[in-house]
């Protein structure tokens, strides 16, 4: 092949589309926390470019980090988000009733995060070392199975119902994509993954209200059925009440006057539905897609195994996350409480996102390099 | 590289079929924001602009009552009330047990209160306590942040500065009810509204109301205002001058004391309701709090009947003072002659039954005159009996009994003239000859109010014009101070030669002044007074046990004075009070010199 600098094989293409929604978070997290006496000393907006910028140091480090060499640690990667796991288990401090964080130094620091993402090369690297042409039959995948157990089990201990199910779904979708022997039971697992949620929230409107609270604290101890209602009713009404041209950049009420909750974080799409209408809605969802159809194409096109699964794993997360987000501030799906990457404030989210993108440029420059 | 590649062109294969999956999933999506933002676009807008605008009612001031001489009969007081917007509130009970201490309601009270309002909008304040002191309004100004949807709402408290005086008359406010909101005068009007409930507030409510204004508010999701979009200002009631004159109405209201009954005063030539009383009274401050249904209950069940207004819903036989009817009926239709005479045993024997005299002994030889000053029972049944019944109900009728005065005040009784009409149709019955002689005393199936005795006299009094009562003189219009007066009404006049006039008139002043009248407890010694008395049997008093005051008789008596040319006609009823003379006709007596007295005083200045 021919031989290309390093730089000159980064995907700029897919990188611009990156900060296109990276623009557009900041622009509308800055709507959302706007406020007219304007008092706030240090606006959350601009604590996001600071994140961005670390963010996208992040993306190219794993960028330039040899895909194979982060696989060959992948292990002892996963080994220490475990013990972070337990570490937030013991010692976490409590942020919305949930214990999820971590400080570390001034900063605070969400394990379960950097989890799904280990997790994910942890099983990529499992299944590269032992591959199985005619698919894995159900007893080999118990290892991988135990992989995907430990951190799902200690994620919704934490609570995190959404972060413990995305890595559940990725796992699911791994799983999927390295062949099971039964295709019955591959395509039937596979089907059930994918329309869990829809299928979730069919069955969830048609419970009884003690049924969901019975049901909801069951999973979750600390949750507010009634206040998770509210949510959703608020969010839809922003998205509805934007119609077609949107209400326009800082005119949302419904998130200016308080009604919609977590606007900076989970609903930041629902803000942004209001302030841009169906016009922006249609627009970023289709940079959404966008960026998971090129993360597919690197997959697809990776140099070997390893890349495949690495790639389709991390973009996977990504694709994921979207669903859930914005079928939640839709009302199609239940409130998780996931961020919408590369959009909803929040170091954490930020970085591990941008950072595993990262890899995702590793191993598409790969594929021109040394065959 | 191919051949890597080749080796897992089932996992690129698999990868394809995810992407495929992915950009369904995301068709969905673009899907439900397509329907969420057009389709239904203009329901979320809307709920969008419920949830962020909310009108807050600005109430009016009602209009001031003031009697005739500009005494004010009821103001405004800027009250502190305190109210729950439920919209705002998440946790209902933690806030009542917030507030409760500091307010000094029970718990349950307050809970009873927002049980009984399930219909009232979340959005709007519903008071909880009116009046609330100034330390109660700082202590719960200064805890705003912990108690969300709780508001403190100043509005214009009414003021009854004479308290039971004239309370019937002029009546009290209330919330508007369930069903009145549905009714065409309140149309506009929105819950929790203070209307009025009775009397004068009742009757010219649309006057005193005023037009509540609006105030369209952005509020944040906690409730809190955060700029006002529009506001139409509230609009005050015009204030309304009354007849009635407040110092009259408290002679008349000491007159009658704690006896149990109804006064009325009214100008003789215009109608003009000069005093209106009605005992027990109750205290109009009191009625127009809003009321718990258990204090409501409390006031509805007493005995008593103290809201009951006696002077226009009270019906009572009108006993000896019909005689005055009976008498022009006679005149009119020829049947008697005030010359011819007959003569009284103490009864009269009618078919099978004895009709008594009131008095055992008899009158002796009498005449018309003597007939109406003693009050002879007799004469009157021979009369009665040469009359007819039907007659008698169409005299009756043309002195405005068994039909409503028309006075300016809600639910007036129109109490019961009867006839073989009548009986045929509610008894099923035809009448009886001996019926014919217990109306002929004002008794039997007769029942008038106090009002109606009072316009029935005045009619002679005022030379046979029937003027309709009636208690609002003038209105001020808030706007410009306008004043528009209303001119008396006369409502039928009775066809009556001036010696009919005079006998009948004569007679009345018998009633006062002759040896052996009746009112003789009337004589004044500042005006010349006509009058009659009557003592009504209480109906159905054989039904019901013996030996209570329930079954002593109603003391009635009416009069006019001076006697040539009348100036005031007072009707007094006293519930079981016993004999009209005796019992009615002081209180009678002491307001009209009173008025005169005042009258003399106001010519000397």
């Amino acid at each position: 092949m021919i031989k290309k600098s390093s730089l000159g094989l980064f995907d700029w293409k897919a990188f611009i589309f990156i900060v296109i929604i990276l623009f557009i978070g900041v622009m509308t997290i800055y709507s959302a926390t706007y406020n007219t006496a304007g008092e706030t000393t240090n606006p959350l907006y601009l604590k996001q470019i600071g994140w961005i910028i670390f963010g996208i140091l992040f993306l190219f480090l794993g960028a330039s980090i040899d895909y194979q060499n982060i696989a060959k640690y992948a292990y002892y990667l996963y080994a220490i988000s475990l013990l972070l796991l337990l570490l937030v288990a013991i010692i976490g401090s409590s942020g919305f009733g949930a214990q999820r964080w971590l400080s570390i130094g001034g900063f605070r620091f969400q394990p379960s995060e950097l989890a799904k993402l280990a997790t994910v090369l942890a099983i990529t690297r499992y299944f590269s070392d032992y591959p199985a042409r005619y698919g894995y039959t159900v007893k080999e995948l118990l290892i991988p199975g135990f992989i995907i157990a430990i951190p799902v089990l200690l994620v919704l201990k934490q609570p995190d119902l959404g972060t413990s199910l995305v890595i559940f779904f990725v796992s699911f979708a791994l799983i999927y994509m390295v062949k099971i022997r039964s295709r019955l039971f591959g395509f039937s697992a596979f089907l059930a993954l994918m329309l869990f949620p829809f299928a979730w929230h069919i069955f969830w409107m048609n419970l009884k209200e003690y049924q969901k609270t019975r049901l909801l604290t069951f999973v979750n101890p600390t949750a507010d059925p009634t206040g998770t209602g509210y949510h959703v009713i608020q969010s839809k009404i922003a998205v509805g009440s934007g119609g077609f041209w949107g209400k326009g950049l800082l005119e949302s009420t419904q998130s200016h006057l308080n009604f919609l909750p977590a606007r900076h974080t989970d609903f930041v799409f629902a803000v942004f539905a209001e302030e841009w209408g169906f016009i922006g809605f249609t627009i970023l969802l289709l940079l959404y897609v966008a960026i998971i159809s090129w993360g597919l194409d690197v997959a697809i096109k990776a140099r070997d195994r390893l890349g495949m699964l690495m790639a389709s794993g991390i973009i996977s997360i990504f694709t994921i996350y979207c669903i859930l987000n914005t079928g939640m501030t839709l009302g199609i799906v239940p409130v998780v409480g996931i961020p919408l990457p590369l959009m909803s404030y929040g170091g954490t989210s930020l970085i591990t996102t941008l950072f595993s993108l990262g890899i995702l440029f590793n191993i598409k420059k790969k594929r021109f390099l040394f065959t | 590289m191919t051949d890597l590649q080749d080796k897992n062109k089932g996992l690129q294969q698999r990868i394809k079929y995810l992407r495929g999956f992915v950009i369904f999933v995301f068709a969905i999506i673009l899907f439900r924001g397509w329907h969420m933002q057009i389709i239904k676009g203009s329901h979320y807008k809307r709920l969008a602009e419920n949830n962020r605008v909310r009108t807050v009612i600005l109430p009016p001031l009602r209009g001031i009552i003031y009697d005739r001489n500009g005494e004010v009969l009821v103001k405004n007081v800027p009250s502190f009330n305190l109210g729950l917007v439920l919209a705002d509130i998440n946790d209902i009970d933690k806030t009542i047990k917030r507030i409760a201490p500091v307010i000094n309601l029970a718990p349950d009270n307050i809970k009873e209160k927002i049980n009984s309002s399930k219909y009232y909008d979340p959005f709007s304040p519903l008071t909880i306590k009116e009046d609330i002191s100034m330390r109660e309004v700082a202590i719960i100004e200064s805890h705003k942040w912990n108690l969300q949807g709780v508001v403190i709402v100043v509005e214009g408290r009414r003021e009854y500065p004479n308290k039971e005086i004239a309370a019937h008359l002029i009546g009290y406010v209330g919330e508007i009810t369930q069903e009145q909101l549905k009714e065409e005068e309140y149309i506009s009007e929105p819950m929790g509204r203070m209307i009025g409930q009775n009397g004068i507030e009742k009757f010219y409510d649309s006057i005193v109301r005023g037009r509540v204004g609006r105030k369209n508010i952005e509020v944040d999701a906690a409730g809190r205002e955060r700029r006002v979009l529009n506001v139409t200002e509230p609009v005050s009631g015009d204030n309304v001058v009354l007849s009635i004159d407040l110092y009259l109405q408290k002679i008349a209201e000491e007159a009658l004391a704690d006896k149990k009954g109804a006064i009325v005063a009214m100008d003789t030539n215009t109608g003009e309701i000069l005093a209106l009383v009605s005992h027990p009274a109750f205290d109009p401050n009191i009625m127009s709090k809003r009321l718990s249904s258990k204090m409501w209950q409390k006031i509805v069940s007493d005995p008593y009947h103290p809201l009951n207004n006696r002077a226009i819903q009270g019906i009572y036989p009108p006993g000896s003072v019909f005689k005055i009817v009976m008498a022009y009926g006679g005149l009119e239709g020829g049947h008697i002659d005030p010359n011819n005479k007959i003569s009284c045993k103490g009864g009269m024997q009618f078919g099978k039954r004895f009709f008594r005299d009131w008095r055992a002994g008899g009158h002796g030889v009498v005449a018309l005159h003597k007939a109406i000053t003693e009050s002879c029972d007799v004469y009157f049944y021979q009369l009665g009996n040469r009359m007819e019944i039907d007659n008698i109900a169409r005299y009756a009728n043309l002195f405005g009994l068994g039909e409503t005065t028309g006075i300016d005040l809600p639910s007036e009784k129109k109490g019961l003239v009867p006839s073989t009409e009548w009986k045929l149709a509610n008894r099923k019955e035809r009448w009886y000859a001996g019926e014919t002689l217990s109306v002929s005393i004002g008794q039997g199936y007769l029942s008038v109010t106090p009002l109606q005795q009072a316009v029935m006299v005045n009619a002679i009094a005022n030379s046979g014009f029937i003027v309709r009562p009636r208690v609002l003189k003038s209105v001020i219009s808030d706007k410009d101070k306008k004043t528009f007066e209303f001119p008396p009404v006369e409502t039928g006049s009775i066809a009556i030669s001036e010696s009919m006039l005079n006998t009948i008139k004569n007679a009345l002043k018998g009633v006062v002044y002759d040896n052996g009248g009746t009112g003789w407890a009337a004589r004044s010694t500042v005006v010349d007074i006509a009058g009659k008395t009557g003592t009504a049997q209480v109906v159905g008093r054989r039904f019901q046990g013996v030996g209570s005051w329930k079954y002593n008789d109603h003391a009635w008596f009416v009069a006019f004075a001076p006697v040539n040319k009348p100036k005031i006609t007072v009707a007094v009823l006293v519930e079981h009070g016993g004999h009209g003379g005796s019992v009615a006709a002081p209180i009678a007596k002491r307001i009209i010199e009173e008025y005169f007295k005042l009258n003399n005083l106001m010519e000397q200045i």
